[in-house]
């Protein structure tokens, strides 16, 4: 009895680097013998050393966790190092992630607009009079299930895949997607930040925020890690309606807040 | 406690696209098997008529309040059609991207969101000639009068349309509101999200076919109509 004979598979990659002057973007093709066990990561350092020096693509923990190598794999996000070649069809397309900033051929700048979500939404504690204290004095305690709940949210590897697949953020640039809104509610659990639901309203109380969202759950679906998105943007919505609505809420009549513009 | 520097008006809309739209689905839940009730035979249809004129309440029959209803109703639907419309891509460039998006992504609760752009749309049309006609002729509903109008005055075709788009955009609204607000979530929100979309498939599937048989019978009793008193009972 022979073994059964590996698929010959078909990679298909879109290629473009808008720093090459002339270069248009254009289909490749390589032919791959499958191997066992064989992830896309395998497939592209094959491409790489064997058939193409030039193709560009990002990777660094190759174990699902740095989020460098988001790319659409037949039409759909996700990390090429988590995606077995056994799971797919012999023909594999696969194509930058759209919505960032492309470097060149499958390696795009994820890091940039998630610096300036990051920024936007200041996903960080907010912690005023203990700020101040010194470096050394002694975390307090927190409920482990709490801890583990927080924990769960910050899985998040910022990979970008809820990004491309969500449905809003092609119609409106400046939505701040399924990672953003992860973010606020990872931070409105932690007992530590003294952001109140007001001043998460200011953040993502619009279109731009929780009520851009059209529930497509298009992050939901593709994310990698597979984080409760869906639940905690609905939650988000609920909280934000409530605060919205709550006239224990003071509205500020300061003019220059009305028509103020979201930064980019 | 801090102040609420941002507009409170992104909230309200949101909440009510979402409550318009929530009893608009519920309305259609109730009409589509009320109107239903012609599959019992034409009594059935008479007597549910005269339910919704007040006869029982009030020993006599009073379409305004089917009139009534209708302003009600089309209250509704003129709120949601205009809080909705905020979200229907404006230009081509944006109704391309999306589509673009759509094709290449091949996720299911993606193009049902398109779904419910298409049928909404529709809606805005067929909806508006619907609704307006029961406002000012409620007395113009019965088992006879209805057949009449779907037949003589050539309402099949616009029902036909109306029937598709109104079942899948209740449904899929439905399906898609819980989501949106987190009802129903259980234990596991994932394994939920699989039986209501069960159950919304299967509402859209029981419900076109109890449309279309209704709709087939109002047919085929305005086929018939030459022989049958067309006016309602004198009561």
């Amino acid at each position: 009895m022979s073994e059964p004979k590996p698929r010959k598979l078909k990679i298909n990659i879109l290629r473009y680097d808008p720093h090459v002057v002339g270069d248009e973007p254009h289909i490749d093709t390589f032919e791959i013998e499958e191997a066992p066990g064989m992830t896309l990561f395998i497939v592209l350092n094959d491409i790489r050393e064997h058939h193409d020096a030039s193709l560009k693509f990002d990777f660094v923990c190759r174990a699902g966790i740095c989020g460098s190598c988001g790319m659409l794999i037949n039409g759909k996000p996700g990390l090429a190092c988590s995606t077995l070649t056994s799971k797919l069809p012999e023909e594999i397309n696969l194509a930058p992630l759209p919505f960032f900033e492309l470097i060149g051929d499958l390696s795009v700048y994820n890091g940039k607009w998630m610096r300036g979500m990051n920024e936007r939404l200041e996903t960080w504690i907010h912690h005023k009079e203990k700020e101040l204290r010194s470096i050394n004095r002694i975390e307090e305690p927190m409920d482990p299930d709490l801890a583990e709940e927080i924990y769960e949210l910050d899985r998040c590897i910022e990979c970008g895949c809820c990004v491309a697949g969500c449905g809003t953020i092609q119609m409106n640039e400046n939505f701040v997607g399924a990672v953003g809104l992860n973010k606020i509610a990872r931070y409105k659990l932690d007992p530590r930040d003294e952001r109140t639901d007001a001043d998460y309203y200011e953040l993502i109380g619009d279109e731009n925020g929780v009520f851009g969202c059209m529930t497509l759950l298009g992050c939901e679906d593709v994310c990698p890690k597979k984080l409760p998105l869906q639940s905690k943007i609905a939650y988000l919505r609920r909280q934000m309606v409530k605060t919205g609505l709550n006239e224990n809420v003071t509205k500020c009549n300061c003019l220059q807040h009305e028509e103020k513009m979201p930064e980019h | 406690m801090s102040k609420l520097h941002h507009s409170r008006v992104p909230a309200y809309l949101d909440f009510t696209q979402s409550l318009t739209g929530l009893l608009l689905a519920l309305f259609i839940v109730g009409h589509i098997i009320f109107e239903g009730s012609i599959l019992l035979g034409p009594d059935a249809m008479e007597k549910m008529t005269l339910f919704f004129e007040g006869y029982y309440l009030f020993g006599e029959r009073h379409p305004i309040i089917v009139t009534f209803l209708a302003i009600v109703i089309s209250i509704l639907f003129v709120v949601h059609a205009a809080l909705a419309v905020r979200k229907i891509p404006s230009t081509w460039q944006q109704y391309r991207t999306f589509r673009n998006h759509m094709r290449r992504f091949g996720h299911e609760d993606t193009s049902l969101w398109m779904v419910q752009v298409v049928t909404g749309f529709a809606m805005f049309f067929l909806g508006s000639v619907h609704i307006y006609m029961m406002m000012v002729n409620p007395e113009k509903i019965g088992p006879y009068l209805s057949a009449q109008r779907v037949v003589e005055g050539w309402m099949w075709p616009l029902y036909l349309v109306l029937l598709f788009c109104v079942v899948l955009h209740a449904f899929i609204g439905l399906y898609r509101l819980a989501l949106k607000w987190g009802w129903f979530e259980g234990k596991n929100y994932r394994r939920s999200r699989k039986i209501m979309k069960r159950i919304m498939r299967a509402a859209i599937a029981v419900y076109i076919l109890i449309g279309l048989a209704s709709l087939g019978t109002y047919v085929s009793i305005g086929l018939n109509l030459e022989n049958t008193p067309v006016e309602k009972a004198e009561r």
